[in-house]
């Protein structure tokens, strides 16, 4: 979230698209009902389904399945065509002025630089006029009547999405979706803030980032951004999956988001020519370009990682990092899995034989269950750190309809090791709001199960031991990792995070007056703008720099006084970065350093220094000496983003399986760069023998694959089995009654479960074609409690995905639907 | 006079009978005392969705070594800005996902080819995993790619975790991998 659950409250307008908050973050959901209380805020749900939030919400509007960036680009559309969008901001903070490069087209579905063998753009031409690499400059129009401008590139690329068009591709009647338009571009001035949320029903999809740029692309247009009440605000759907995020959950990322490196990045210098940007724009409002401090996060990290062995004359240790060529994410991991191998810059390498899984049902997550049960089926060996004996652990026992080999023929040596839950053991969450709270361990773990500190450690520290002893392959790899806690084998995680949080190694000088000394060495360090890059500081995560200092564990801060009046509580827990609670927050004042609504500051400039937030902004940097978007090297929020994968505009494309064929480009019909994998087990259906959109949600009732294993609780007798959701004028079609037992089958195989007859999930009318959509919840496995269990709802998705985040489509495929 | 909720309750029970104007003190002694009366109370964050609603956690026993918690009741944390008190049906049923038979309590293993679970030490299981990841690394190392480039990774094991650890599990747990020179490496954040 670029803003927090209680900052909903300040909303004149709340979009609840891609998600449905009423069921899934129902506390979060009580700062959506205040502003309407207290403000008279409208609530607007679009969903395929009229859900809890619908219910709830002023208005609601029907959306087919992975049509939401042509519903956006008709909004982005509509405030444009009427003139209802933030003049003012738009000039200062977005790059709407910007010309961008002649070279740069759209023409039938497809940006400039599409390589057709690859499947993948060349996108050198997605670019703006003036190279500053070359001591030039940007060339800008503020009058944003160039035709070459990013505004009115977007205008004229979002012309085609009118209000007839998004009603034949989404199936929102027209009526409907002008109503919307009307109420969310009511904020596109200064005087009245929008928020959008979002959950993975945007995220899930071959379209996922562009969706969610679509809807940050709204609210630059609309002002939105930086202010409070507004903002882009995901809501995550784990209680700490921010902060594994945060810290380095993922492939690609190391701890605060700096860039894996990868094989041709050979020396540190290498690594940064890449990863560091240099600053494009130097005009009036000039980018700050802030990961130009990137050297001093990653040679921090690097000191926090190898300790002493990391030094000047060994590049800091980064040798012994490891380097990827390629992907290595979640569907990478299986298909490689299953293969037992893959190809790297040309060369064949093993894939994993061995596997090691802390907290995480990877059966019930992934696509496409078969083909998980049958990577799984390959390994020599794997680790599930768990707290119930899941679909994982137990996989080699899977039921026959998963196509697993028998136990007898599965040679994988399986360890389920019994962890303690969050009760069990101390540290910090990370919530969708970027908030660090300290939880304190109020009991013991059951039996001889352990915390998963606990269990790392001892795992890491055996394999230490056993290279220490026997050499083997580069054993300075593993063997200069720092595990210097005082107790090693259980480290106490309030030491664990004060590394993260950073210290001096030796004193630091004001740079200001060199005869002062800031910090001396074993201090710890004030947050990220003390680091060095001289091997003077360690630091475990420079976003989390000011979560543990002198003043103790910021993390543990319970004050929960609101001196703004706008739910932002600096004093409670810690926000990163620098427990800002709004990012972007310079977007909040105007030219001068004004609140753009006075009543709901931001910051604002005093004459000497921004107050109100923590600046996202140099503290005493005067209005418009920076632009407001202090990580971009130009500085503005792009409206125009040329860094991703699948274009610098959105565009709609159909799901991967699809109902139809795309309105607008025919031959172009689904994402063009989606991700998609080609073994065996891959089957891809198609509308003929799969007529019926489906997707998948979550209930209040359960958790994940995880609540299932209560085998006395309340939940289950609320929410007791698997069911399928179908439309009522559907059901009396195919003849299912209520509570009767059905039968979804996609391409990948088929699951029972029972009828759900609803009137909940409305047909569309999609371009003259009726079109019929089902759904049902993720909850159920073969694991569980007794009379709990039931299919994997994966059993149906296929390994398809987004081709920036790579995460799969979840929320529409292609089924039929029989009576079981 | 200010109360604490708690104090309250006390203070209503105990009052109770100056105000019925007769001894009720032998029934008194006879009353069922409160479930959380005796218990500790620990403040903690909700595992579930990622709003991070503040929760009490009310155990019993003293945490003094060799006496045993168990945790009696969950509510919600009122001072929390976020929840202030409130909790969805999944958190104010909390207790029942700590408390529940089917959780795991010992270490088993699962041997090739076989169709049973059986026990196994920590020691052992530990022993035999690091054996595993390092016959494994030593098998599958890629010291340099099919370009000659130095890449240090061992692409013979992958790795998940994290969407209920902490943030300091996180961070020992990216330690670890970048030891082992794990590249399939990847979490619920995916998902």
């Amino acid at each position: 979230m670029t803003n927090g659950w209680v900052d909903i409250k300040n909303a004149d307008v709340i979009l609840a698209m891609g998600g449905n908050p009423a069921e899934n973050h129902p506390v979060g959901f009580r700062w959506f009902m205040e502003a309407r209380k207290t403000r008279g805020a409208k609530i607007v749900a679009v969903d395929p389904r009229f859900t809890r939030t619908a219910a709830v919400a002023d208005m609601y509007a029907p959306i087919r399945p992975g049509t939401d960036i042509a519903f956006l680009l008709g909004i982005i559309r509509y405030a444009i065509e009427t003139g209802r969008y933030h003049s003012d901001y738009v000039k200062i903070h977005t790059n709407a002025p910007f010309i961008v490069s002649d070279k740069f087209t759209f023409n039938d579905g497809l940006f400039s630089g599409f390589d057709d063998k690859t499947h993948q753009y060349v996108k050198d031409t997605w670019a703006y006029d003036g190279d500053p690499a070359k001591g030039g400059s940007y060339l800008l129009d503020q009058t944003l009547q160039h035709p070459r401008s990013v505004f009115q590139l977007l205008k004229q690329h979002v012309a085609r999405y009118t209000p007839e068009i998004v009603e034949r591709i989404c199936g929102t009647p027209k009526a409907q979706f002008l109503k919307v338009c009307d109420i969310v571009t009511s904020t596109g001035n200064a005087q009245r803030v929008g928020t959008i949320t979002y959950a993975l029903g945007w995220t899930q999809h071959s379209t996922g980032v562009q969706m969610i740029r679509a809807g940050a692309m709204l609210q630059l247009l609309l002002g939105n951004v930086g202010r409070p009440g507004g903002g882009v605000n995901a809501f995550r759907g784990h209680s700490n999956i921010q902060g594994a995020t945060d810290t380095a959950g993922n492939t690609e990322i190391l701890p605060g988001y700096l860039k894996t490196p990868v094989g041709q990045m050979q020396t540190l210098a290498d690594y940064y020519g890449s990863a560091v940007p240099t600053t494009l724009n130097k005009q009036a409002w000039a980018s700050m370009n802030y990961w130009q401090n990137y050297p001093k996060f990653m040679v921090s990290l690097l000191k926090s990682l190898y300790g002493n062995a990391s030094t000047k004359d060994n590049d800091w240790g980064y040798g012994w990092m490891p380097k990827i060529d390629g992907n290595y994410s979640w569907m990478y991991i299986y298909d490689d899995m299953y293969r037992g191998s893959s190809m790297r810059v040309g060369g064949k390498e093993p894939g994993p034989e061995g596997f090691i899984t802390f907290g995480m049902n990877p059966v019930g997550l992934g696509p496409n269950s078969k083909k998980m049960i049958a990577a799984l089926s390959k390994l020599k060996w794997m680790v599930v750190v768990e707290n119930s004996e899941i679909e994982t652990a137990t996989f080699w026992k899977a039921p026959p309809e998963y196509g697993g080999a028998s136990p007898a023929q599965i040679p994988t040596e399986v360890f389920m090791l019994p962890a303690a839950n969050f009760a069990e053991k101390d540290g910090t969450f990370t919530n969708s709001a970027r908030w660090l709270q300290w939880k304190w361990k109020a009991l013991d773990p059951p039996g001889s199960a352990k915390s998963d500190q606990e269990i790392v450690s001892r795992i890491f520290l055996a394999v230490q031991a056993l290279y220490k002893k026997e050499g083997g392959a580069l054993p300075e790899q593993v063997l200069n990792v720092s595990w210097a806690y005082t107790n090693p084998v259980n480290p106490d995680l309030g030491e664990v995070l004060k590394e993260m949080n950073g210290k001096a190694l030796a004193d630091l000088k004001d740079p200001k007056d060199p005869t002062k000394v800031v910090k001396t060495a074993g201090q710890q360090i004030d947050g990220f703008g003390q680091l060095m890059d001289d091997g003077t500081t360690s630091c475990g995560n420079w976003l989390h720099s000011g979560v543990y200092t002198e003043a103790g564990n910021n993390a543990q801060r319970r004050n929960n006084a609101d001196p703004t009046g706008l739910g932002m509580f600096h004093n409670w827990g810690f926000s990163w970065p620098a427990n800002r609670r709004i990012m972007y927050n310079r977007a909040s004042a105007d030219a001068n350093g004004n609140p753009w609504d006075p009543t709901r500051v931001g910051i604002k400039w005093n004459g000497e220094k921004w107050v109100g937030d923590v600046p996202d902004m140099k503290p005493d940097a005067p209005p418009g000496t920076f632009g407001a978007f202090i990580m971009l090297p130009e500085g503005v929020g792009r409206l125009f983003a040329a860094g991703l994968a699948d274009g610098p505009f959105p565009e709609h494309y159909e799901a991967v399986e699809a109902p139809v064929p795309n309105l607008l480009h025919p031959k172009v019909t689904s994402n063009p760069v989606a991700l998609k994998f080609a073994s065996d087990k891959d089957s891809l259906g198609t509308a003929d023998k799969f007529p019926i959109v489906c997707t998948t949600y979550r209930l209040t009732e359960h958790f994940h694959y995880w609540t299932k294993h209560q085998e006395a609780g309340v939940l289950n007798e609320l929410a007791p089995g698997f069911f399928v959701e179908i439309p009522e004028a559907l059901a009396t079609d195919k003849g299912i009654a209520n509570g009767s037992k059905v039968r979804v089958s996609s391409a990948r195989g088929s699951i029972e479960g029972t009828a759900m007859v609803t009137k909940r999930l409305p047909s569309l009318n999609i371009d003259g074609k009726r079109i019929w959509q089902i759904g049902f919840p993720i909850h159920w496995g073969y694991a569980g409690a007794k009379g709990h269990t039931g299919p994997l709802a994966n059993f149906l998705t296929a390994s398809v995905g987004d081709p920036n985040t790579w995460t799969p489509e979840y929320k529409a495929f292609l089924v039929n639907l029989e009576k079981a | 006079m200010e109360l604490s909720r708690r104090g309250f309750l006390k203070a209503t029970t105990i009052g109770g009978a100056v105000a019925l104007g007769f001894d009720l003190s032998h029934t008194r002694a006879e009353m069922r005392a409160l479930k959380v009366s005796r218990t500790t109370e620990t403040r903690s964050i909700c595992p579930y969705c990622a709003v991070s609603c503040g929760v009490i956690i009310h155990t019993l026993g003293d945490r003094s070594k060799n006496a045993v918690s168990s945790v009696v009741h969950i509510e919600g944390d009122p001072d929390s800005p976020i929840s202030r008190g409130s909790l969805c049906p999944k958190g104010i049923t909390l207790k029942d996902d700590i408390t529940r038979a089917s959780r795991l309590t010992t270490p088993k293993v699962r041997l090739p080819g076989s169709d049973k679970w059986e026990d196994i030490s920590w020691n052992d299981a530990i022993a035999r995993i690091a054996r595993h990841i390092k016959t494994t690394r030593d098998r599958c190392f890629v010291a340099t790619n099919a370009k000659g480039q130095v890449v240090n990774r061992n692409p013979g094991m992958a790795w998940i975790g994290g969407c209920t650890d902490t943030n300091e599990f996180n961070f020992l747990q990216w330690k670890a991998i970048s030891g082992l020179g794990v590249p399939y490496r990847d979490s619920q954040a995916r998902v």
